[in-house]
């Protein structure tokens, strides 16, 4: 494996023409393309992501079928704290089916919560790597404009994050309502807020992949971005469920856990767990992508300003 | 052409480079000379745009290395072979070099070829020994066909012939007109491969001259003497106002005196000679009394732990 000792050499083996070499944009871009799809860590990270957003809205679903169809068989079913016997009337089970209808799309993207904490992994890397391993010394000293570093760095990162984030979305929903199914309680993307939901499901991934990253700037660790974008998007969601509750002044749950990211975000996709008293869903999404957008230019103004 | 003007680097209460002013030669290869912690990586990485001086401007070719148009043209370093992600191949190391300066990816097998690591270009570099990712390093460098070379202490750890394929390397790439700067610790490797020296020590600049002119500036002329009449010899040359020192071998070492003066001191007085020879001081003599006051962390006496010099910190 030994490398043999080369001769003296001719550089010039194949000239150069002048206007060869000029490091733009479009370049960078291109760099960074390669860097993404070079190393294991991000086809790991994207394969969990898939795997496990699919597979738990698959679990939820089958749960939901498998409640519905012990409803539609009358057990557990109670009136006046007395258990109905046999099937109940055709009314109360289109009811039943109705209601989960409406929250059929939710029920197959809920994987996303764990997701997020998956695609935060591969945003912190795409720029914590860099320092973890060395190679930002080689990036910027072959590469100097930082601006554009960072930013073609985000713009791939952001490209491919979308892309398996959809990816991950439209399979979560369709396997979820082809489960949901059996029980007549799976619904179409062309029912209303339906499409949105699934586009957003990939949307929101993205966004939490670049929060991610642009935390990965401000803290060059991967260790601390991947930490705190957990806090930021899961811990933070929790506590926000331990509010008080009832509407009181600017304290209460109701007014302040909408602003919590993962309740403002989440809204684009589902409409289950994201809080007492939400945004309207693309008003949340907005929040949410103005807080990534904080950090992400945070972290552009330390990239450029600090050493390298 | 690199141009430092009151080049200043502080971290913290640490001076890590200090007020230095040079220039970088094009068409030879400049030595950048000093004990470890002296300031030569800071300076390097001031040049390339990775660390802001405190105080001070460093330009390429005229203006500050972060506004070249092309910057794999204009300079390619290697400060580091470990600055790399050890989960990508060589190949796409290089390669994603290459785009980010929109270099033809053709360029990627032909620096390849030329460092010698064609057959394991699609291997991971985490699996590359020292020597190799010393050699992918230069193979990124080489890339764009740069007009300036900058190699931080290039033969670290490297094998015999490791060092002397590098020295072959540094040579032709300066008699093909290219600016080299390499820095060292190491004055053996540069008396073979500089033709100018930057010395410097503690941040700051020491020499700033040829090779030859440093060892002659910086070195007492030494003669080799051999006598079976050592005390007399010595009386001598003494009351010449020369020095003398036992080399152990039975030999003694003068300075201060031309070998002339004493062959005819022994004559005049009747002493014979066995052996008469003047000794060239080395690079590694003559640095190594430049910068004995200049040392961050100076070894004690065995046994007892190295006294760091006052206020000495440590910046590599």
């Amino acid at each position: 494996m030994a490398a043999t000792a080369t001769p003296a050499p001719a550089l010039g083996a194949t000239p150069l023409p002048r206007s060869a070499g000029r490091a733009n944009f479009a370049g960078a871009v291109r760099c960074e393309f390669t860097k993404i799809r070079s190393v294991r860590s991000t086809y790991w990270t994207l394969f969990a992501l898939i795997v496990v957003c699919v597979g738990i809205g698959a679990l939820f679903s089958w749960g939901e079928a498998a409640q519905m169809a012990r409803l539609a068989s009358g057990a557990g079913l109670f009136r006046n704290g007395v258990q109905v016997n046999g099937p109940p009337p055709a009314n109360i089970i289109a009811h039943l089916r109705a209601v989960r209808v409406a929250r059929a799309a939710s029920v197959s993207l809920f994987g996303l919560l764990i997701g997020q904490l998956i695609i935060v992994v591969l945003g912190a890397l795409t720029i914590t790597a860099e320092y973890s391993t060395g190679m930002i010394r080689t990036s910027l000293s072959t590469m100097p404009r930082r601006g554009t570093v960072f930013a073609s760095k985000a713009v791939v990162f952001a490209v491919v994050a979308l892309v398996t984030g959809l990816i991950t979305s439209f399979l979560a929903f369709f396997v979820g309502q082809a489960i949901m199914s059996a029980q007549h309680i799976n619904t179409t993307l062309g029912h209303p807020g339906v499409l949105r939901s699934v586009i957003g499901g990939g949307l929101f991934l993205a966004v939490c992949g670049l929060l991610s990253f642009g935390l990965g700037a401000l803290l060059r660790h991967t260790a601390g971005a991947i930490a705190t974008a957990i806090g930021l998007l899961f811990v933070l969601w929790i506590l926000g469920n331990f509010l008080p509750s009832p509407p009181s002044g600017w304290f209460g749950q109701a007014d302040l856990d909408k602003w919590i990211p993962f309740n403002a975000g989440s809204g684009i996709w589902q409409n289950q767990t994201n809080g007492t008293n939400p945004f309207s869903p693309w008003v949340g999404f907005g929040v949410f992508c103005a807080y990534a957008a904080v950090v992400l230019i945070a972290g552009l103004i330390l990239f450029r300003k600090r050493d390298a | 052409m690199i141009e430092a003007r009151g080049l200043t680097k502080r971290y913290g209460s640490t001076v890590a480079v200090d007020n230095l002013s040079f220039s970088v030669a094009p068409g030879k290869i400049t030595g950048f000379l000093g004990p470890n912690g002296a300031g030569k990586t800071t300076t390097m990485r001031l040049i390339l745009g990775l660390d802001e001086p405190t105080s001070g401007t460093v330009t390429v070719d005229g203006r500050p290395f972060r506004q070249v148009a092309q910057p794999m043209r204009e300079i390619g370093a290697l400060l580091d072979a470990k600055a790399l992600h050890g989960g990508r191949s060589a190949y796409n190391h290089l390669l994603c070099l290459a785009q980010s300066n929109n270099l033809p990816a053709g360029r990627v097998g032909e620096v390849l070829a030329l460092v010698g690591l064609t057959d394991v270009a699609g291997k991971r570099a985490k699996g590359f020994s020292l020597g190799m990712g010393q050699r992918l390093g230069i193979a990124a460098a080489l890339l764009g066909d740069p007009k300036i070379l900058m190699f931080d202490e290039p033969v670290n750890g490297l094998d015999p012939e490791g060092i002397l394929w590098i020295r072959n390397l540094m040579k032709a790439l300066a008699a093909e007109g290219r600016t080299v700067f390499v820095s060292s610790h190491l004055m053996s490797e540069m008396e073979n491969t500089a033709d100018h020296l930057l010395v410097i020590g503690r941040g700051k600049l020491i020499a700033d001259c040829t090779v030859d002119e440093f060892i002659t500036a910086n070195s007492q002329l030494q003669v080799r003497v051999k006598t079976p009449q050592p005390d007399q010899l010595a009386k001598l040359v003494a009351a010449a106002g020369g020095t003398v020192r036992e080399n152990g071998d039975g030999a003694m070492v003068v300075s201060g005196l031309e070998a002339s003066r004493i062959g005819d001191l022994a004559y005049d007085n009747s002493v014979r000679l066995h052996e008469l020879a003047p000794a060239q001081a080395s690079l590694e003599q003559a640095f190594m009394e430049l910068t004995a006051s200049s040392v961050e962390f100076r070894a004690g006496v065995p046994g007892e732990p190295a006294r760091p010099v006052a206020s000495a910190g440590k910046v590599a």
